[in-house]
C-alpha cells in the first residue's frame, strides 16, 4: 500500500518540479509576435494587391495564421497555395476564383503622353514604384512595380496598362521536360533499340 | 608522364572525332553578312559604339565591354553596319537578342593594327586591359571574359595553372586541330598568362586520344623555359569538366560554391591562350575562331577558322550539307549542345562546333519511363550527387530538397542521362529545376524588396499622420492658450480703461449701456427667482425681494448714468435731433408701457413691489412727456424752418380749387333759384354762404401754408413778374423826371404837377420794389445765387447813380437859383433813401461787398461735402479703370504706341494720385470732424451694422417665435431697432 503512494507522491513532486519548469520557461522564454505569420508573410507574394480581401499580404498572413482559407492569392498562384498548405499541414486547395485568376506576372506602364499628372496612381501604389509630381507627367520604376493593379483604377484618364513581363534571355527557364520524349544527342542505336523493343 | 588521378564517375560515349581531323584547319570563306551578337560572353552585353550606316574596317571595335565582366566586340571583316537590333542567336530558348549586323564589303580590308613588342614591358593591369580590349573571352564554352580570369592573381595566390585541352566531348576537334597545327601560337598565349599569373608550374591537361597533338605542343614547348607539364589523361567524359580536370591533375577537389582560384588554381582552354597570343602578339583581336563542323549530314566534315557572325548556313554549304539528310543541328556537343532550328544563327565566340546530324545519328529521344532506381546515374556522376534523387525532388516540384542535395554542382553533363536505363531526360529536369530556383529566388527577393518598400510606405504614411495630428493639437492648445491670454487681458483692461476713461470724463455710452441692460437682466432674472419662489411659497423670499430691490436700484442708476451720457452727448451735439429725440420719445413710451403692464399683472398678482412699479411708471411718465415734450419742441421747431411739402400744399390748394367750384356751382344754383322764384332761396343762400366760408376757409389755410414757403417756393416765373412791375414802375417814373428836370431845365410851369405825377409814380415804384424784395428776400438768404447778388448790385450802382445824378441837379438848380430847389433837394433824398434801401437789400441778400465770398464759400463747402467725397471715389475708381485699361493697351501695343501710350499711363497716373489724394483729404476731413466729435467713425459704421444685422435676427426670430416668447422677443427687437436707429443717426450725422 505504501508503495502505491509513494508511487503517486513521487509522479506529484514530479510534476509539480516539471510544471513549475514549464511555467518558468513560457515566461522566460516567451516568443513575441506570431512566428507564424512571418511565415506565412514570407511566402506571399508581397504585390500588396489586396485581392485577397485584406489590406496588404501580412494583414492576410495574419487572417490565414487566424484560420482563413489559403486560397485567395491570385498574385501567387497554386505554387503559393502549395507553399502554404505545406506549411499549414493543410490540404493544398484549388485558386478561389472569386479573389481573381492567376495572371502572368505584369507591371504597370503609363502611356506618357496621357498622363495628366494627378498624382492618384502615386497614391495608390502600395510600393512607392510611380515617380511624379502634381501635373507632371509620372512613369512607372519597373523594377519596383509588384503588378498588383492598384494603380489602373484610379486613373482619371486610363493611361496606364498592365504588360506582361516578357521573357529575356536572362529570365528565360529550361522548360520542364514533358515525360516521354528527349534524350541526349547521342543517344543513337539506344533510342531506337529501345523503341524497337517497345514496338 | 607524371601522375594522373581520377575523378569520380564518367562515361564513354562514341567519340566519332575521327571524321573532322582528317583535314586541316580551312580559312570559311567571307559571308555577305554577318552577325555579331552583343552577348557572346557571360556578363553583361556590350555597349555598340557604332551606328547603323557606319563603314567598319576590320578589327574595328563596335561594342564597348559595359561593366567588370563583360567584353568587347571587334568588326570581324570591313563594311557597313546595316542593323542593331534583335536577331536569332544561339540559344537554347531560340530567342533573339541584339546585335550589330555589318554587310561585308569583301575587301576584308585591316584596321592598322600592331602586336606588342614586348608584353613585359607593360604593366599587368596594362596588359590585361589590352587583352579586355581585344574582346578575348574563354573558348570553352562558358565564355567568361579572360581578363576576369586574369586579374585573379590580384586577389588570389595561383600556384597552379592548367590549360584545358582534354576536349572530352564526342565529335568537337576544334582544339585538338588547333593544338596540331598552331602549338607555337598556344604556347606564346601560356607565357603570356604565366606573366600575368606567376603560377608554380603549369599543367596542359590533354585526353589521350590527341597523340598528334601532344606531340606538336611537345614540340613546341622545347626550349620554355616556363615550368610546363603535359599531362596526358584517359579519355573520359566528362574528363573536360574544369573541376573534373583539376581533380584528375592535381587531386584537389574544389569545394562547393566556390571557384577554382580558393584553391590556388586558374584554368584556361588552350583555345584562349591561343586567342590571348594572338591578340597580344600580332594586335587582332578575338574576330574569328575554329569550328568544328561535322555530322552524317555533310559530305566533308572539317575545322573551319570562321569569323565571328558566320551564319551557320554558310558553314554547312562551305562543308557540303545534304539537306536532304540534316535532321537536326546541334550547337556545341552532343552532350551538353542543344539544338537550334534556325541556320541563320551566326558563329559566336564560344561555338566550338556544329553537328549537322542525320536521323539516324541522332533520333528523337525515346519515350522516357519510370525510374527503375537502377543507380546507374549516381555511379556516372562526376560531381557524385544523387541523381536519382534529385530527379524525384525536381519532378515533384520539391525545389528545396533538390538543393539541399546540391542541384547547383551538377554540372549538367549530361552523364546521367546517357547512361538512364529509363530513358529519362535528367538533365533537363536539373536544368529546369534550377532555373525555377532561380526564378523563385528573384522572387522571393523582389517580393521581400516590395515588403520593405510597404512596409517603409506605411510607417512613413503613419509618421505623416501623426505628424498632422501633432500638428493639429499644437493648433488647438494654441488656440486655447491665446484664448486664455484674451480673456485674462480682458479682465485686466476692463478696469484699466474705466479708470482711463473717468478721468477723461467722457462716459463710455457704449460701455453704459452695456451696464445697464446686464443690469436689467440681472434683475430680470432675480425678479423671475422671486416670483418662482413666492409661487412656490419657500423660504429667503425675503432675501431674494432685498436682492430685486437692489437690482432695481443698480439698473436704474445704471440706465440713468446712460440717459444722462446719451443726454449729455445730444446736447453736446450742435443741434437737437428731431428723429433722435423721437427714438427718446419712443423708447420712453416703451418702457412706460412695459412698465405699466408690469404694473398692471404686479396688481393682479398682489405683488408686494407694486408700490416701487408706481413709482418707477411715474418716473418713467415724466420720462416719456419730458422725451415728447423734447421732440414736439424739436419738430415746431424744425417745422418752422421746414419748408412744407409740396405735396402737402397742392393738396391744399385742390381742395381749395374744389371748394370754389362748389361755391360757384351753389352760387350758380341760387340764382337760377332766385330766376324762377323758388322758395328753397333763402336756405340756398344759408348753404351758399356756408360754402363760401369753407371755401375761404381752404384758402386760408392754402395760403398759411404758402405764406412761409413762399419766400423760397415763389416761383422764378412770378419773381420775374415783379420784377417787371418794378422796372416799369421806374421806367415811369425815370421818364416822369426826366421830364421834370426838362421842365425845370426850361423853367416851365408845370413843373409843381409834374413834381407830383413823379413822387406818385415813385411810389409806385418803391411799393412794386418792396413786393419784389418781399419775394426775393427769404428765398434770398438761403438760395441767393451770384446772378441775383450781381442784379441787386447793379440795382443799388444805378440807385447811387441817380441819386448822384440827382444831386448834381439840384446842384446845378441852385446854381441857377431856381425855385424848385427845395423839392429837387427833396428828390435827391429821396433818391438817396432808395440807394440805400438798394444797398440794405443787397447786403440783407449778399451781405456786405466785402464779405460775399466768405459767407459764400462755406456755405457751398458744407452743401456739397457728401456730394463731394462721392463724386471724388467715383473719380478715383473711374481714373483707375482708365489707368488699368491704358497699362493693358500699353502691354499689347507695339512699339511705335508704346511711347504715345506709356506717356498717358503716367498722365493717368498722376491724375489717379491726386484724385486718391484729394478722397483722402476729404476723407480725413470727415474722419477728424467726427473725431472731435469724440467718436470714432469705424467703429461707428461696424456697431451700425452689428445693430442692423441684431434687428434682422430678432426680426427672424420673433417670425418663427410662438407667443409667449413673442412679447420678450418684440421688446428685445424694439430696444435692438432703437438702437440700431440711433446708431445710423450719429453715423449720418458724421458722413
Amino acid at each position: 500500500m505504501s508503495a502505491v503512494i509513494i508511487a503517486i507522491l513521487v509522479l506529484l513532486g514530479l510534476a509539480v518540479v516539471f510544471g513549475i519548469v514549464l511555467g518558468f520557461a513560457s515566461v522566460r522564454f516567451k516568443v513575441e509576435g506570431n512566428p507564424i505569420v512571418d511565415q506565412i508573410d514570407a511566402l506571399l507574394p508581397q504585390t500588396q494587391c489586396g485581392q485577397c480581401g485584406y489590406p496588404g499580404c501580412r494583414p492576410y498572413a495574419e487572417a490565414i495564421a487566424g484560420g482563413d482559407t489559403i486560397n485567395k492569392c491570385p498574385p501567387g498562384g497554386q505554387s503559393t497555395i502549395e507553399a502554404l498548405a505545406d506549411l499549414l499541414d493543410v490540404e493544398a486547395i484549388p485558386l478561389d476564383d472569386e479573389h481573381g485568376e492567376e495572371k502572368p506576372r505584369s507591371v504597370a506602364y503609363i502611356r506618357e503622353d496621357e498622363c495628366i499628372g494627378c498624382t492618384k496612381c502615386i497614391q495608390a501604389c502600395p510600393v512607392d514604384a510611380i515617380l511624379g509630381a502634381a501635373k507632371q507627367m509620372h512613369t512607372v520604376i519597373t523594377s519596383e512595380c509588384t503588378g498588383c493593379d492598384l494603380c489602373v483604377e484610379p486613373c482619371p484618364v486610363d493611361c496606364i496598362d498592365m504588360i506582361p513581363i516578357e521573357t529575356t534571355l536572362n529570365t528565360w527557364k529550361w522548360p520542364a521536360p514533358k515525360p516521354g520524349i528527349e534524350l541526349i544527342a547521342t543517344d543513337a542505336g539506344r533510342g531506337s533499340v529501345q523503341q524497337g523493343g517497345i514496338a | 608522364m607524371s601522375h594522373v588521378f581520377a575523378f569520380h564517375g564518367g562515361v564513354h560515349p562514341p567519340e566519332n572525332k575521327r571524321q573532322s581531323t582528317r583535314t586541316p584547319i580551312r580559312q570559311a570563306p567571307l559571308p555577305e553578312r554577318l552577325v555579331l551578337p552583343l552577348s557572346q560572353h557571360i556578363g553583361a552585353p556590350a555597349e555598340p559604339r557604332v551606328q547603323v550606316g557606319d563603314r567598319v574596317l576590320k578589327g574595328q571595335r563596335i561594342a564597348e565591354p559595359v561593366g567588370r565582366i563583360s567584353a568587347a566586340l571587334h568588326a570581324p571583316t570591313s563594311g557597313i553596319v546595316t542593323a542593331i537590333g534583335p536577331h536569332p542567336i544561339p540559344h537554347a530558348s531560340g530567342m533573339e537578342a541584339d546585335c550589330i549586323i555589318i554587310d561585308s564589303d569583301g575587301d576584308d580590308r585591316w584596321i592598322e593594327h600592331a602586336g606588342l613588342a614586348d608584353f613585359r614591358a607593360l604593366g599587368k593591369a596594362a596588359l590585361t586591359d589590352y587583352i579586355r580590349n581585344s574582346g578575348v573571352t574563354g573558348m570553352g564554352g562558358a565564355g567568361f571574359p579572360t581578363d576576369v580570369k586574369l586579374h585573379l592573381g590580384d586577389d588570389h595566390i595561383v600556384n597552379t595553372l592548367i590549360i584545358n585541352a582534354a576536349e572530352c566531348e564526342p565529335y568537337i576537334t576544334a582544339d585538338d586541330m588547333l593544338m596540331r597545327e598552331r602549338a607555337s601560337d598556344i604556347v606564346a598565349g601560356i607565357e603570356i598568362i604565366d606573366y600575368l599569373l606567376k603560377p608554380s608550374h603549369i599543367l596542359i591537361g590533354i585526353e589521350d586520344n590527341k597523340p598528334q597533338a601532344v606531340k606538336a605542343l611537345e614540340k613546341a614547348l622545347k626550349g620554355c623555359t616556363l615550368n610546363i607539364d603535359i599531362r596526358v589523361v584517359p579519355t573520359k567524359y566528362p574528363s573536360g569538366g574544369e573541376k573534373q580536370l583539376i581533380k584528375l591533375l592535381t587531386d584537389v577537389e574544389v569545394p562547393s560554391g566556390h571557384i577554382p582560384a580558393d584553391v590556388g588554381i586558374v584554368c584556361q582552354n588552350i583555345g584562349t591562350a591561343y586567342a590571348t597570343a594572338r591578340a597580344v602578339h600580332q594586335g587582332e583581336p578575338l574576330i574569328s575562331r575554329i569550328v568544328t563542323m561535322t555530322g552524317e549530314a555533310v559530305a566533308q566534315p572539317q575545322n573551319f577558322e570562321a569569323l565571328i557572325g558566320t551564319p551557320y548556313s554558310l558553314l554547312l554549304r562551305a562543308a557540303r550539307v545534304d539537306t536532304g539528310s540534316l535532321f537536326r543541328l546541334v550547337v556545341g556537343g552532343p552532350m551538353m549542345g542543344f539544338t537550334v532550328d534556325n541556320d541563320q544563327i551566326p558563329v559566336i565566340k564560344t561555338t566550338n562546333c556544329l553537328i549537322a546530324a542525320s536521323p539516324d545519328e541522332m533520333p528523337e529521344a525515346p519515350p522516357a519511363q519510370e525510374c527503375i532506381r537502377c543507380g546507374l546515374c549516381e555511379q556516372v556522376c562526376p560531381a557524385e550527387l544523387l541523381p536519382q534523387q534529385l530527379y524525384w525532388f525536381a519532378k515533384g516540384r520539391e525545389l528545396d530538397k533538390a538543393r539541399h542535395h546540391n542541384l547547383f554542382d551538377c554540372i549538367e553533363c549530361g552523364a546521367c542521362s546517357y547512361v538512364c536505363s529509363s530513358a529519362i531526360p535528367l538533365v533537363q529536369y536539373y536544368r529546369n529545376a534550377k532555373a525555377e530556383i532561380r526564378s523563385d529566388e528573384a522572387e522571393q527577393r523582389k517580393a521581400e524588396h516590395a515588403r520593405q518598400r510597404f512596409e517603409a510606405r506605411q510607417a512613413r504614411l503613419e509618421a505623416e499622420q501623426a505628424e498632422k495630428e501633432a500638428r493639429r493639437k499644437a493648433r488647438a492648445e494654441a488656440a486655447a492658450r491665446n484664448q486664455a491670454a484674451r480673456k485674462d487681458k480682458s479682465v485686466a483692461a476692463a478696469p484699466a480703461s474705466t479708470a482711463v476713461q473717468a478721468p477723461a470724463g467722457e462716459p463710455d455710452l457704449k460701455q453704459l449701456k452695456t451696464a445697464a441692460s446686464v443690469a436689467r437682466t440681472k434683475l430680470k432674472q432675480a425678479q423671475k427667482a422671486l416670483k418662482n419662489a413666492e409661487d412656490k411659497g419657500l423660504d429667503g423670499v425675503d432675501a431674494l425681494r432685498a436682492t430685486v430691490q437692489a437690482l432695481n436700484i443698480k439698473a436704474d442708476a445704471a440706465q440713468q448714468a446712460y440717459d444722462q451720457a446719451l443726454n449729455a452727448q445730444s446736447d453736446a451735439s450742435a443741434a437737437p435731433d428731431a428723429k433722435q429725440l423721437k427714438t427718446n420719445a419712443a423708447v420712453a413710451r416703451t418702457k412706460l408701457k412695459q412698465a405699466e403692464k408690469a404694473l398692471a399683472s404686479a396688481r393682479e398678482t398682489g405683488g408686494d413691489d407694486i408700490g416701487a412699479l408706481e413709482s418707477r411708471v411715474r418716473e418713467l411718465e415724466l420720462r416719456a412727456n419730458d422725451a415728447q415734450k423734447a421732440y414736439d419742441a424739436a419738430d415746431a421747431g424744425s417745422a418752422g424752418t421746414q419748408a412744407p411739402d409740396p405735396a402737402k400744399l397742392a393738396q391744399l390748394k385742390a381742395d381749395m380749387d374744389a371748394a370754389q367750384a362748389k361755391v360757384d356751382k351753389a352760387q350758380a344754383a341760387l340764382e337760377s333759384a332766385i330766376a324762377s322764384g323758388s322758395p328753397a332761396v333763402e336756405k340756398m343762400t344759408a348753404g351758399v354762404e356756408k360754402l363760401r366760408g369753407k371755401y375761404l376757409e381752404a384758402r386760408a389755410a392754402h395760403e398759411a401754408a404758402c405764406t412761409p414757403a413762399a419766400a423760397p417756393a415763389t416761383s422764378p416765373a412770378k419773381l420775374a413778374e415783379l420784377k417787371a412791375d418794378m422796372d416799369a414802375a421806374q421806367a415811369k417814373v425815370d421818364k416822369a423826371q426826366a421830364a421834370l428836370e426838362n421842365a425845370i431845365a426850361s423853367g416851365s410851369p408845370a413843373v409843381e404837377k409834374m413834381t407830383a405825377g413823379v413822387e406818385k409814380l415813385r411810389g409806385k415804384y418803391l411799393e412794386a420794389r418792396a413786393v419784389h424784395e418781399a419775394a426775393c428776400t427769404p428765398a434770398a438768404a438761403p438760395a441767393t445765387s451770384p446772378a441775383k447778388l450781381a442784379e441787386l448790385k447793379a440795382d443799388m450802382d444805378a440807385a447811387q447813380a441817380k441819386a448822384d445824378k440827382a444831386q448834381a441837379a439840384l446842384d446845378s438848380a441852385i446854381a441857377s437859383g431856381s425855385p424848385a430847389v427845395e423839392k429837387m433837394t427833396a428828390g435827391v433824398e429821396k433818391l438817396r433813401g432808395k440807394y440805400l434801401d438798394a444797398k440794405t437789400a443787397y447786403e440783407a441778400a449778399g451781405g456786405t461787398c466785402s464779405d460775399v465770398p466768405q459767407s459764400d464759400t462755406p456755405a457751398d463747402a458744407d452743401a456739397e461735402k457728401p456730394v463731394d467725397l462721392k463724386a471724388l471715389k467715383q473719380q478715383v475708381s473711374i481714373m483707375r479703370t482708365k489707368l488699368k485699361k491704358a497699362e493693358k493697351a500699353l502691354q499689347d501695343a507695339d512699339a511705335g504706341e508704346r511711347d504715345a501710350l506709356a506717356h498717358e499711363v503716367q498722365d493717368l497716373n498722376e491724375r489717379l494720385n491726386s484724385a486718391r489724394a484729394e478722397l483722402q483729404s476729404a476723407e480725413q476731413v470727415r474722419i477728424e470732424a467726427a473725431a472731435a466729435a469724440g467718436v470714432d467713425l469705424k467703429q461707428l459704421q461696424i456697431d451700425a451694422a452689428m445693430a442692423r444685422a441684431e434687428v434682422t435676427k430678432t426680426e427672424r426670430a420673433l417670425g418663427t417665435a410662438d407667443s409667449t416668447s413673442a412679447t420678450d422677443l418684440e421688446q428685445t427687437l424694439l430696444q435692438a431697432r432703437s438702437r440700431a436707429d440711433e446708431l445710423s443717426k450719429t453715423l449720418s450725422r458724421f458722413e
